[in-house]
């Protein structure tokens, strides 16, 4: 490396962590103001535990700063603070849906934002290489259908809860492998496509004016993508179903550049979803709710009507933090969070929100299209797509764009596997930033 | 994984990446349907827990009447809306302040000024940094009109009777007593099980008196011979007659178009000058005066809000219209204008409306719009809006007014209305017995007091003739009542 490359990264460095640094106390006002808000609802006097509470995020934050500091120190400094700030106005309103049904979800919550941090950090010190994951592919692959049939082992490990088969208990600790077998999925299927998109691309099969590949070469991609979609329909998991094929079709496109590919991936979605309507009667019941949920308000339709009146309850500006009645709506801490940001914050908050997580797509799709190497490209790009198809499919569903289909929204919703997951993956994007900007450094 | 570096295109990620923006600008065009175009809609949805809440989870403000009753209040309760509104009067005040029931809404006092009780309204709330920060609701109190005295004088009075007490301000159109009888418990219609609620409710309905509707004012009766007020004064404006003018001493007044005559009450010879028919309540004087109006007389009665529509009260649901003749009528139904000149035929009012008549002569000519809330005031007590009276109507001139006024005190001073004198005030009234075409008639009572410097308009009516039935008239039944309730307000106590 020349002295002139070496002056350039240290000011590099020294530019990119003082923005996060910078960026991290603007989300350390806005949360803590916003739970200063929250407490004045209730009374006069501020909570008492806002100095440990402004401690607890102040510290995480300058955990996650020095990591990549330490590990990653080229890495996109908007990343991090993005994350955090969808993470604190998810706390926030956690703790809000708490006060008015006297739980404790917020506390809970807390320890998985701790152990987030700590996944966060060893991922960032055990993967060096985004590499890694590309040469470990298969064993990825496997893991990733492991995970995500272990819900459908047998009980104690397999269980049903609120109808969806999507938890796991290994030992003391349930979880959603789902949640964790997306990412490695996406692994998998950047490092496959990454192999044969030549192959995939070219097409060895004319049919009319229509290049198709080699069965041989689609053939496994088709097998997994399958095999996580019955899957998923077996668990009645629709939302990460829905979010996996949305992810896979928009990768092979991304890796192709062939846009037959997205199109026959939706064409096979459509004929999927149609057979899944007529075949299982949930899926039909959510086309129906979605359709017409007025038809049963106080029944099927109850629980996105509840959403709608919570929305509409907050208007522009929201009732203020404390003052409507979010907790009106079913899981407003879970599926709905959204919801009851709306209608605390309004169309305004609602509105930053969704922006937020335009941001961080944004973010995530700048390093893949930074990143050189082609699996760091394409699996980067995985990630961002997940982010921000979840997001949709879980805030489409709340505001009845879409069907609902239970997913949590990254960041935000109360859970500990999807916040996990979450962490995970703005670890490897930061990761995959830093590498980006080296690479570029050195070229 | 010899591909070369260009192959790896950024396009398709950037399109990826244009979808995804257009995903979420379809997220925020749907919730800017919901939030800012479906909002009000959804806010006013029936099945909206929101509405509940906000509006019971709450403590409301107070409403008192004018001499410091609490007549309405919040009290904690120990289920989810953690506040039971209760109305320590029960029935007395029914109809004024309404209820605040989950199951059926809310009505009167309690609706229309909702705000105000919430905290609503800006001037209450924020005019002090301490309300901001305040565990305590910023809620409003809303002071009336009312004085418990005439309100309760009103109720005694018209116990076992059916029938309505309206007093009026004078000269603001306050309203200081409005009682119908029957009434109803607001306290059971408030009650937040909604089965003991709705049980009450349709007891309520299924009565066949109603009990919940206010007959004072949201009911139209004949008003007889009290309506000779209105038509002494449309008759003296148009020009047509006069305190002096004279009139035959007659029966009964032979009507046009029809062999039915018009006969005095009791069939009694009557007549003399306006002021003596006045007086003596001669029906074939009025009866004249209303077929001399000929179509001035429609034109006229519009002045003292006859077929003119209702004041936007302060109260909801609002008032009945008065009806009276119509124009152009009068060439093939003359015999109706006869009959409306002695307030019978098509001429319908409420006591509300016949309150306002009075009112109106005491006030040289000004009719006010009734008006309930007389203060607004914060949780503190102090007063941030005072009630600002508005003219409704011109219905005559101070000269007209004051002839009337004269002919008013002869009525009770030496006429009909002789029960309704009270010691050492005088008093300006008219009686009216009002026939109905089956069963006893509607005795009335309507005036002010005191008559040189009028303060209360009243009007009394007792639904067919009350305890006396086919012999009451407005002097024997309605008048005493009249007395009373003034004499509560008057002089303290009972005459």
């Amino acid at each position: 490396m020349s002295v002139a490359a070496s002056t350039l990264e240290r000011s590099l460095v020294r530019s990119r962590r003082r923005a996060e640094i910078g960026l991290g106390l603007h989300v350390l006002l806005f949360v803590a103001g916003a739970y200063v808000l929250l407490a004045l609802a209730e009374g006069p006097t501020l909570p008492p535990d806002l100095p440990l509470f402004a401690g607890f995020i102040a510290g995480l934050y300058v955990v996650l700063h020095l990591a990549i500091r330490r590990f990653a120190p080229l890495a996109d400094p908007t990343l991090v603070p993005l994350m955090a700030v969808l993470n604190g106005i998810g706390f926030v309103t956690i703790s809000r849906i708490d006060i008015a049904r006297e739980t404790n979800f917020a506390r809970i919550q807390s320890t998985w934002v701790l152990v987030g941090v700590a996944v966060f950090v060893a991922v960032l010190a055990l993967i060096r290489e985004i590499a890694t994951l590309e040469r470990m592919q298969y064993t990825i692959g496997l893991a990733g259908i492991a995970f995500l049939l272990l819900p459908l082992a047998p009980p104690p490990i397999g269980r049903t809860i609120n109808g969806a088969r999507i938890w796991a208990k290994l030992g003391p600790i349930s979880f959603q492998p789902g949640e964790i077998a997306k990412v490695l999925l996406v692994a998998f299927f950047a490092a496959y496509l990454v192999d044969k998109r030549e192959l995939l691309t070219r097409g060895s099969r004319r049919v009319g004016r229509l290049h198709l590949p080699d069965p041989k070469h689609l053939g496994p991609l088709l097998l997994v993508w399958g095999v996580s979609i019955v899957v998923m329909v077996a668990e009645k998991d629709l939302g990460s179903s829905l979010l996996l094929f949305s992810v896979f079709a928009t990768m092979l496109y991304m890796a192709t550049n062939r846009s037959s590919y997205l199109l026959g991936g939706f064409a096979l979605f459509g004929v999927g979803a149609w057979i899944a309507f007529h075949t299982f009667g949930h899926v039909q019941t959510r086309v129906d709710i979605w359709i017409d949920p007025w038809s049963d308000p106080q029944g099927k339709g109850y629980q996105i009507i509840q959403s709608w009146f919570a929305l509409a309850a907050g208007g522009l500006g929201g009732s203020g933090l404390g003052l409507g009645a979010p907790d009106k709506v079913p899981y407003a801490e879970t599926d709905f969070v959204f919801s009851a940001i709306g209608e605390e914050l309004g169309y305004l908050g609602a509105v930053a929100v969704i922006a937020t997580l335009l941001l961080l797509v944004g973010s995530a799709l700048r390093v893949a299209v930074d990143s050189r190497r082609p699996f760091n490209r394409l699996f980067t790009a995985g990630l961002a797509v997940i982010l921000g198809v979840q997001s949709f499919i879980i805030i489409g569903g709340v505001i009845r764009l879409i069907p609902l289909t239970g997913i949590t929204l990254p960041f935000v919703s109360y859970g500990g596997s999807s916040l996990i997951a979450n962490f995970a993956i703005v670890a490897l994007l930061v990761r995959a930033s830093d590498e980006a900007a080296r690479r570029r450094l050195r070229a | 994984m010899n591909t070369p570096a260009h192959a790896d295109s950024a396009i398709p990620i950037r399109r990826v990446g244009v979808g995804i923006i257009v995903l979420m600008g379809l997220l925020i065009a749907q919730l800017t349907y919901i939030q800012l175009g479906q909002a009000e809609r959804l806010n006013a949805n029936p099945g909206n827990i929101r509405i509940v809440l906000n509006d019971f989870a709450r403590s409301r403000g107070e409403i008192l009447t004018a001499d410091g009753e609490i007549i309405a209040r919040s009290v904690p309760s120990d289920d989810e809306y953690k506040f039971q509104r209760e109305y320590p009067d029960g029935a007395l005040y029914a109809h004024i302040t309404g209820y605040q029931s989950l199951r059926y809404g809310t009505t009167g006092i309690e609706r229309t000024y909702d705000d105000v009780l919430l905290g609503k309204r800006f001037t209450i709330g924020f005019d002090d940094i301490d309300d901001l920060l305040s565990d305590d609701d910023p809620q409003g109190n809303v002071v009336l009109a009312l004085q418990s005295t005439a309100q309760i004088a009103a109720r005694d009075q018209l116990a076992g009777k059916r029938g309505s007490v309206v007093v009026l301000d004078v000269r603001t159109g306050g309203v200081v007593a409005m009682y119908s009888n029957p009434t109803f418990d607001p306290n059971t219609i408030a009650l937040h099980d909604p089965n003991a609620a709705e049980e009450f409710f349709d007891a309520y309905v299924a009565d066949p008196a109603n009990p919940m509707r206010s007959r004072a004012y949201r009911e139209r009766f004949s008003p007889g011979s009290t309506f000779k007020i209105v038509t002494a004064g449309v008759g003296i404006d148009a020009g047509v007659t006069r305190p002096d003018q004279r009139y035959p001493e007659l029966e009964e007044l032979p009507l046009p178009l029809t062999d039915r005559t018009l006969s005095n009450f009791g069939g009694s010879e009557c007549g003399g000058s306006l002021a003596a028919s006045f007086r003596d309540s001669c029906n074939t004087t009025f009866g004249q005066i209303g077929l001399d109006l000929e179509e001035q007389f429609p034109v006229g009665v519009e002045n003292w809000g006859i077929n003119e529509g209702t004041p936007a009260i302060d109260l909801s649901p609002g008032m009945v219209e008065s009806l009276g003749p119509e124009r152009g009528s009068f060439k093939t139904e003359a015999p109706l204008f006869a009959q409306a000149g002695i307030g019978q035929g098509p001429v319908t009012l409420s006591p509300m409306a016949l309150a306002m008549i009075s009112q109106c002569v005491a006030n040289a000519g000004r009719m006010m719009v009734p008006q309930f809330m007389a203060a607004i005031e914060d949780r503190d007590g102090s007063t941030v809006e005072t009630a600002s009276p508005r003219v409704w109507r011109q219905c005559t001139n101070a000269a007209t007014a004051s002839a009337i006024t004269t002919m008013m005190i002869d009525a009770v001073a030496n006429g009909t209305g002789t029960r309704a004198q009270i010691p050492g005030i005088t008093v300006a009234g008219k009686t009216g017995t009002a026939q109905q075409p089956e069963g006893p008639p509607h005795a009335w009572f309507t005036g002010f007091a005191p008559a040189q410097d009028p303060r209360y308009a009243i009007a009394v009516i007792v639904e067919r003739g009350g305890d006396l039935g086919d012999d009451a008239t407005g002097g024997r039944v309605a008048a005493p009542i009249a007395r009373e309730v003034l004499a509560a307000l008057l002089s303290g106590g009972p005459a």
